[in-house]
């Protein structure tokens, strides 16, 4: 690992200023991915400035029935309050889908939002990545692409988003609060995250100097019927194959609101918009679960060892619309 | 002078021998005081890192190291261009008889495979030598090299036999006998590279003391090592010490003496420092090998009642590591009438493979036992009823007698402990909401391997026992079994016995493999126990003098006989003696002998039944092993726990081996791609059900103290019970392994 600076600033403007005037700089949260990818000299930051003392640990209420989260709270303490599991299931469930209990407890919200692919080649130095030194080429295309993306993914890059907790997100039409010394934006999930096109070095809208200091999710009384399906190569603790995040309610027979975004298939955290339009106002059974999932997965432009993930994908989307449609029977 | 330790034979019912106790270092682990090849602290301590080749053949035609050498806290960059010689290896060597460990590491500019070491940073701090070595830059003349192995495997030649493992067999002409049989399957299987992952990396502390070395290594084989590094620095083998207590598991990946040693004691020669090399993950996958991936073909005729008129099994293996043995329990499963047994292999520019849990048979039984169970498909017959007819009387290649043999009782206990008869037989037939449930047995086979153990054992006045053996303590509770032997032969209680163990200064002990560890050190054991027992008996005064020592009882602390005896402290105080110790000196000369006339009367093996219960879900194929129980017949069991505990380590590594491991070598490169915990996907806990483990415990009546082993026979058949399994779960037969999910859509 390069030797770094360390610096742990008291309140966010200090942060701010320190990401500002330091070139080179990096923030640190819980440290699980950004740790990691130093000491495998992917990331090489001259400054660290950890950013787990700043007061931005709380999760509050908005007046709409929303939630704000703070942008460190911790992956473990998010999945288990109260209000995420009673509004919005599939993110809890999202959460504790992710990683071991030792690494959510480490993890936070805003270091899960910007956790970098773990496509082997981008984190082996001898191997050719175009996000890790832009127009080297990528030996992920004619290598192992088991946990490789087969939508949003170019010729230059078709590596997978790793995130669960950022399906959900998805799904979930969260908005992003970010800062920095030239002022506050908000950020809808749905573009924080960029497709790799020819640029797959940049991931996202994040400006290097700015700060994620909350992450906002709108009232959606249609995710208090939701789920998280995770699709994977062991019963834990390895990353999405496939990921459904699902929300679905019918009314006498027919769908008539529907969340749906998918993980481990999409070069970023997948919106499955196609699908979400086929379903609505249909029928609420078996083949049209299916066709919807076919029509989102048409786009998949895969690799032989990939190819099964849009068969698998199909199958997962299908068995948790119907989970939660038979959920919805039940009462 | 050498004892034949055959003739010590005792099999009398003995209070702590068979008793669940547990491990003698558990408390020091538990609290962390045990200490590993890398804890040990030394005064200028440094600390070393590899750096590694990025191709997979060639030459290095430039290693720039300035960058390296900038680093602040950096010592010395070690590099071909300056590192002092190692003498080469002499072409027969016990230890270094894996390819990998006989590269002249920093000899030449020559690089052999993808990870081999081409530089050591030696620096003040780990975190220093490993940022220095990853910014040392080489280039190279790049060579062609063969690193795909389905792309190679058509260019397999025969693999050379060898004394204890022949590579080929037939009887009859079983490939005439399959043409013509009534029933019939041919099955290709393929299998892919496997990595021990044991939890405690490699890792080495050396340090010289003018031509004195002190190792510590976590190593299955202490005196290999020694051996090794005697011959690779040109001192005798008595200025060598290596140390090594405590092992964070091996598998067989710490059988051999592999780069991370060699340079460490290099390292500390050239700096003048003591040195710890403590490999990262990665650089274990790079420079230890791992299990060999096999393709293999398995066809078997039969008649319609189900008996085996022809048994073809054929495989490729890699060559360069230890010669697998993956047809070998197909000579003693089954009485086929005809039988074909060939192995061949195939040379790449890998990382040599090496001995990884039950060589040869983990994946073997994998093809075997699957094609075993496809044919009681075709049959349509219960798979246990398919085995019971095939079941030989005596050993189906050459007639030997088996000397313990009880697959029958096994599977008729598991029959009724499992509820076997529940099972539907038809495929797809047993559901559970969103799962499918499938039912599958296959057969665990493994002969255990009695090495050379020496041994001595010391009675003091106050009565404290020592037994000293070099054995290696590798997570398998060696010293407890040990003491528990010791203690019933002498009659002393538990607390009285003291085994050292992991010291090369010890009488030398057998290595930690072949499942023979435990039984080769409870030969001698015995023996030496006798012997102190006839020393003690001679020093006796009445009313023992003049008994034989067939009429007298070790027990209660002293010899007895019918009411009358003595303590040993009597004895000894008696004799005017602090001590009496007694020794048994055993080596390869009389472990050659040894093996040549067992194996002339009698064939040993462990073997098991194991049923699996797998859930595979209907809509995305993935497979949860649900329920599990091995029934094994190891012979006598000395401790129930600790028995049992590499019994079910073995199932779990199995289920590894069936469902999420393997190592990916990139086909292109030779380069291994998940060389990490994180990419390579040993089984969690959810991954594993409750694992049900019963050991008949019937003593083999041809061995000292009726033991077979315990290491490896739990993991062969594993991969077979699930597939089987799965193959009554959903209808479909995977034959490559593991079961992932993509092959069951
Ligand atoms: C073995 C292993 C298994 C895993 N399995 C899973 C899994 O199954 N599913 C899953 O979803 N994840 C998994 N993870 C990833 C884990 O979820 C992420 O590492 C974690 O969420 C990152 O959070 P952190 O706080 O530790 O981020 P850090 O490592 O501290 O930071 C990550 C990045 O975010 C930046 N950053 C952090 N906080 C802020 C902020 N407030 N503003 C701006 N930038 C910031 C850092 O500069 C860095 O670039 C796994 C990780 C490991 C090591
Ligand atoms: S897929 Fe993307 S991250 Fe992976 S090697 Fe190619 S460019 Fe790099």
């Amino acid at each position: 690992m390069k030797p770094f600076a360390y610096v742990k600033p008291a309140d966010v403007e200090a942060a701010l200023r320190a990401v500002a005037t330091e070139p080179g700089a990096k923030f640190l949260g819980g440290g699980t991915n950004l740790v990691d990818l130093m000491r495998e000299g992917v990331e090489r930051p001259d400054t660290v400035i950890d950013v787990t003392g700043l007061p931005l640990d709380a999760v509050d209420d908005l007046p709409d029935g929303g939630l704000r989260i703070g942008a460190l709270v911790r992956n473990s303490v998010l999945a288990a309050d109260p209000r995420i599991r009673a509004r919005y299931p599939m993110l809890s469930q999202a959460l504790l889908a992710g990683a071991s209990p030792q690494l959510r407890n480490m993890a936070t919200v805003g270091g899960n939002l910007l956790q970098r692919t773990r496509c082997a080649y981008f984190y082996d130095a001898a191997a050719a990545c175009n996000k890790r030194e832009p127009g080297a080429g990528c030996d992920a295309l004619d290598g192992f692409t088991r946990g490789h993306a087969v939508l949003g993914v170019s010729g230059s890059c078709i590596a997978a988003h790793p995130s669960d907790m950022c399906v959900a997100l998805a799904a979930l039409d969260a908005v992003v609060e970010v800062r920095s010394v030239r002022g506050d934006r908000r950020i809808p999930i749905g573009e924080f995250h960029l497709l790799p096109g020819d640029t797959p070095q940049n991931e996202t809208a994040l400006a290097p100097d700015e700060l994620i200091t909350a992450v906002e999710l709108p009232a959606l009384p249609v995710a208090a019927r939701s789920r998280y399906r995770k699709v994977r190569d062991r019963a834990s603790y390895a990353f999405a194959l496939v990921s459904v995040a699902a929300a679905l309610e019918v009314r006498d027979g027919a769908v008539a609101g529907v969340r749906l975004a998918l993980g481990g298939v999409g070069a970023k955290p997948w919106r499955a918009r196609a699908a979400e339009e086929a379903l609505l106002g249909g029928a609420a059974d078996e083949a049209a679960f299916r066709r919807a999932a076919e029509a989102e997965l048409a786009a998949a432009t895969v690799r032989p060892g990939n190819a099964f993930k849009t068969a698998l994908a199909t199958a997962t989307i299908a068995a948790t619309l119907r989970e939660l449609a038979r959920e919805e029977d039940a009462g | 002078m050498s004892t034949d330790v055959a003739e010590a034979v005792r099999t009398e019912t003995v209070p702590n021998v068979g008793r669940p106790l547990d491990r003698v270092d558990g408390p020091a682990k538990a609290t962390g005081e045990a200490k590993y090849a890398a804890d040990h602290d030394y005064p200028g301590l440094a600390h070393a890192a590899l750096v590694h080749a990025t191709v997979a053949r060639g030459r290095v035609t430039a290693l720039d190291t300035e960058a390296a050498r900038a680093v602040r806290g950096v010592i010395d960059v070690l590099t071909h261009e300056n590192a002092p010689r190692m003498r080469p290896v002499k072409r027969f060597s016990l230890g270094s008889f894996v390819k990998g460990s006989s590269v002249n590491y920093l000899a030449t500019d020559e690089v052999h495979w993808d990870g081999q070491p081409i530089a050591v940073v030696v620096a003040e701090t780990p975190a220093a030598a490993r940022h220095a070595a990853s910014l040392v830059r080489a280039t190279y003349e790049e060579l062609p090299a063969a690193v795909d192995f389905a792309a190679e495997e058509p260019k397999a030649v025969p693999q050379k036999g060898n004394a204890m493992f022949s590579s080929a067999a037939d009887k009859g002409d079983a490939n005439a006998a399959l043409a013509v049989a009534p029933v019939s399957v041919d099955l290709r299987f393929v299998t892919p590279p496997y990595n021990h992952n044991a939890i405690e990396p490699h890792a080495t502390t050396a340090v010289w003391n003018g031509n004195r070395l002190t190792v510590h290594d976590g190593t299955q084989s202490i005196a290999f090592v020694r051996k090794h590094l005697a011959m690779r620095f040109g001192v005798p083998e008595r200025d060598i010490r290596v140390l090594a207590p405590y092992v964070g598991g091996g598998f067989g990946g710490k059988g051999m003496v592999w780069a991370g040693t060699l340079l460490a004691v290099l390292a500390a020669r050239a700096t003048g420092r003591a040195v710890r090399l403590a490999l990262t993950r990665e650089s274990v996958y790079r420079t230890v090998g791992g299990r060999t991936p096999t393709t293999q073909r398995v066809a078997l005729g039969a008649d319609r009642d189900g008996r085996l008129t022809a048994l073809v099994h054929t495989s490729v293996a890699r060559s360069g590591g230890m010669p697998e043995q993956v047809t070998s329990a197909s000579r003693h499963l089954y009485a086929a009438e005809t039988v074909h047994l060939r192995q061949n292999v195939v040379h790449l520019d890998l990382v040599p493979p090496t001995a990884m849990r039950a060589p040869g048979e983990a994946v073997g039984t994998f093809a075997l036992e699957s094609a075993v169970d496809e044919l009681a498909w075709r049959l349509d017959m219960d798979p246990i009823e398919l085995r019971m007819r095939n079941e030989p009387e005596r050993d189906p290649l050459t007639g030997k007698a088996f000397s313990h043999r009880m697959l029958r009782e096994a599977y008729a206990l598991g029959t009724e402990r499992f509820g076997w008869r529940e099972r539907d037989p038809r495929a797809g037939a047993m559901r559970d909401g969103r799962w499918l449930v499938g039912m599958g047995v296959a057969t665990a086979y493994h002969q255990p391997i009695r090495f050379p153990a020496s041994v001595t054992v010391r009675m003091g006045a106050d009565g404290a026992v020592v037994v000293r053996c070099g054995l290696h303590e590798i997570g398998v509770g060696a010293a407890t079994v040990q003491r528990q032997i010791a203690a019933d032969q002498l009659g002393v209680p538990l607390e009285s016995v003291r085994v050292e163990v992991g010291d090369s200064d010890l009488p030398a002990g057998p290595i930690a493999a072949g499942s023979g560890q435990t039984a080769s050190a409870a030969a001698s054991v015995l023996a030496a126990c006798d012997k102190l027992k006839r020393q003690l008996l001679a020093l006796a005064g009445p009313p023992l003098r003049g008994r034989a020592i067939g009429d007298v009882q070790a027990r209660d602390g002293g010899l007895f006989h019918g009411g009358g005896g003595r303590t040993y402290a009597e004895i000894l105080a008696g004799a005017g003696r602090d001590h009496v110790e007694a020794a048994v000196k055993d080596g390869w000369v009389n472990f050659l002998a040894r093996s040549a006339r067992d194996g002339r009367r009698w064939v040993h093996g462990a073997s098991g039944a194991h049923f699996c219960e797998v859930r595979v879900d209907a809509d995305t194929g993935e497979v949860r092993v649900s329920r599990w129980l091995g029934v094994f017949d190891v012979g006598r069991v000395i401790n129930a726990k600790t028995a049992a505990g590499q019994l079910r380590g073995g199932i779990v590594m199995g289920l590894g081996m069936a469902l999420s491991e393997q190592t990916l070598v990139d086909p292109r490169t030779g380069r291994v791609v998940n060389a990490s915990l994180s990419e390579y996907h040993v089984p969690v806990h959810a991954d594993v059900p409750r694992i049900d483990v019963h050991c008949l415990d019937d003593p083999d009546p041809t061995t000292p103290l009726g033991l077979l082993g315990v290491g490896e026979v739990g993991v062969t058949g594993v991969p077979a019970a699930v597939a089987n399994a799965v193959r009554h779960a959903t209808g479909k037969r995977v034959a490559d392994l593991p079961i992932t999910l993509d092959k069951l859509l």
